[in-house]
């Protein structure tokens, strides 16, 4: 799980860099990520972990904090 | 004939008044409330003495806003929606350009207004929807009479290349020739139900609109967020049995490449018009796969220069996966000339700029008489009278069937996100940040974004947050690389090729 987290934050970071990755918890309902960032998370997850997060996990919910795609990731993996 | 774009709404207004036009998750007006919110603003123009002139509109993209543009109208003036999720920076520079006297403004939006130091009138649109009793009847239809088709109806602004926004102006005239043939290729009527993707300081969304109110029919405007969460995106549009949706190619592969149709599939779509970028025919092919069977497919072509859009093409074959789908074939009432450097047409299978003659052809660039007269051009085919053509600097030519395939552009103008941006804008922006001595942007096609690279001693992530801090969203370089030298050729340019094959090439 933290090496999942540190990964996504980092990925987090290159995209935002002037956003406190650590502490945002309103990823999506503060508008901060867009598609594109969407995207990219999800292929970067892809290439990294051999994660791969279909459509119907791609919910608001679980990208509005680095934990909570931290948490997608381990629940994909580890079931 | 019509003269005014408001008698799409007055039409038939007694029979279409009680339903609903335009709804987004929050709100919904009916044809009835539309016409007695847009009368209320007029009245209040037209006794504050607007009149014929620009009157900026700083609302969000929500159904009251069309409810505003409609007012605008009303008064005898013409809208510019301005884009309230840019920076503040950005929309002054527009304003500079349009200088109204007066603007609408969303009671939500004017704590942000502020930032913008606007120094006319501010009228609160909320104040204007509680007025409807209080309309003058006789004004407004004095107004309407003065009014003739070649008045402005709005100005959208676009990306400049000298780092300034040019804004297109169009008149009613225009707008009605662009929606009178495009409701015919999209066939729509009073049960089509649109999926509006595009915002509303662009002339995209003249497409929803317009015809909604023609006909009676309806539009639901699609929350911008949807389309990061496309199985959510795909059961809004199946909740509202939307069945026409006119999306930049972007948001259409966006839903491919997340997989969404092996979870849900759209099932009332008939017409789905794609424009303003390349869409690969694989993608295409997927997309028909997944909606009901019949459903019509459409690409469109056109710049906002010509209203919107000029060229159509209805999918009515299979293509191979190298294949480029074509633009088809000039709107009714519209000419597409392919002209070459010499001023002539070109031959059969030649490649030529792409020239739009036509009703469609807007105003000009407004308060900007040289780059007006730069694009907007005698026709270099008619010495005799007058005729002015768009100049698109797109470049195009005719396949053996003798359908219009787009080339590429002429100049540093590229397609992104469904914007439309001219990389010479983002680089003037760029190199007045401090520690930035000289700045490159190159797109990056395989992989959908602007690369910018520069020298300087300024730290990339601190030009990135500066950048986000002047340009929209949709501008921002996808990848900042700092170098040592930047490279030029030998005749003293910028080597924007090498810098493209070093920086823009995918998987490097």
């Amino acid at each position: 799980m933290e090496e999942y987290l540190d990964t996504v934050k980092e990925i987090l970071r290159d995209l935002h860099p002037d956003e406190d990755i650590d502490e945002c918890e309103s990823l999506v309902s503060d508008g901060i990520l867009d598609s594109y960032d969407i995207i990219t998370i999800i292929t970067q997850l892809a290439d990294e972990f051999d994660a791969v997060i279909t459509a119907d996990r791609i919910t608001p919910e679980n990208f509005d904090s680095a934990q909570a795609i931290a948490e997608l990731v381990d629940e994909i993996l580890n079931g | 004939m019509i003269k005014n774009l408001l008698e799409y709404l007055y039409s038939d207004l007694d029979e279409k008044r009680d339903r609903v036009a335009f709804s987004d998750i929050n709100e919904s007006l009916t044809f009835g409330d539309l016409y007695d919110i847009s009368r209320a603003i007029g009245t209040e123009l037209a006794h504050a003495s607007f009149r014929r002139e620009p009157v900026a509109i700083y609302m969000d993209r929500r159904p009251a806003m069309i409810a505003a543009f409609l007012g605008v109208l009303a008064g005898g003036c013409f809208y510019v929606p301005l884009d309230s999720t840019a920076p503040a920076g950005r929309v002054k520079a527009v304003l500079e350009t349009a200088a109204p006297r007066v603007m609408i403004c969303g009671r939500d939006n004017l704590k942000k207004a502020e930032e913008l130091e606007f120094k006319g009138r501010v009228i609160v649109y909320e104040d204007m929807a509680g007025r409807c009793d209080s309309v003058d009847d006789e004004a407004l239809a004095k107004i309407f009479d003065a009014q003739i088709d070649t008045d402005p109806a709005y100005i959208v602004f676009t990306s400049g290349s000298t780092g300034t926004p040019k804004g297109v102006v169009a008149c009613h005239r225009s707008v009605i020739d662009y929606i009178e043939n495009l409701s015919d290729i999209l066939e729509v009527d009073k049960d089509t139900v649109f999926g509006n993707q595009s915002p509303f300081y662009f002339d995209a969304c003249l497409k929803e609109i317009y015809p909604t109110l023609k006909f009676g029919a309806s539009a639901w405007i699609v929350p911008r967020e949807y389309f990061m969460f496309p199985v959510k995106l795909v059961e809004f549009l199946n909740e509202h049995r939307i069945n026409t949706i006119c999306w930049v190619g972007s948001a259409l592969r966006m839903v491919l490449s997340l997989g969404t149709f092996k979870t849900v599939k759209p099932q009332y779509l008939r017409t789905v018009a794609f424009g303003s970028e390349v869409f690969p025919p694989e993608q295409l092919r997927l997309w028909k796969e997944a909606v009901p069977a019949g459903a019509m497919f459409i690409n469109l072509y056109g710049p906002t220069e010509g209203t919107g859009m000029c060229c159509f093409y209805k999918v009515d074959r299979e293509f191979e996966p190298n294949d480029h789908i074509p633009i088809g074939r000039p709107f009714k009432n519209c000419e597409v000339l392919l002209i070459g450097d010499d001023g002539r047409e070109v031959e059969a299978g030649e490649t030529g700029e792409i020239y739009v003659r036509g009703t469609c052809v807007t105003m000009g660039y407004f308060n900007n008489p040289e780059k007006t007269s730069d694009a907007y051009v005698q026709n270099p085919l008619n010495a005799a009278y007058p005729e002015i053509l768009y100049r698109t600097g797109d470049l195009a030519r005719r396949n053996e069937r003798g359908e219009l395939v787009f080339v590429s552009r002429r100049d540093y103008q590229i397609k992104h996100m469904g914007h439309r941006i001219e990389l010479g804008e983002i680089e003037g922006v760029v190199s007045n940040i401090e520690g930035v001595e000289i700045a490159a942007c190159v797109y990056d096609e395989t992989a959908d974004r602007i690369v910018l690279v520069y020298k300087g001693t300024a730290r990339p992530a601190s030009v990135n947050v500066s950048l986000k801090n002047t340009l929209p969203r949709y501008m921002l370089p996808g990848r900042t690389e700092k170098v040592e030298e930047m490279p030029f050729t030998p005749g003293g340019k910028i080597d924007r090729k090498g810098l493209k094959e070093r920086y823009a090439t995918a998987g490097v």
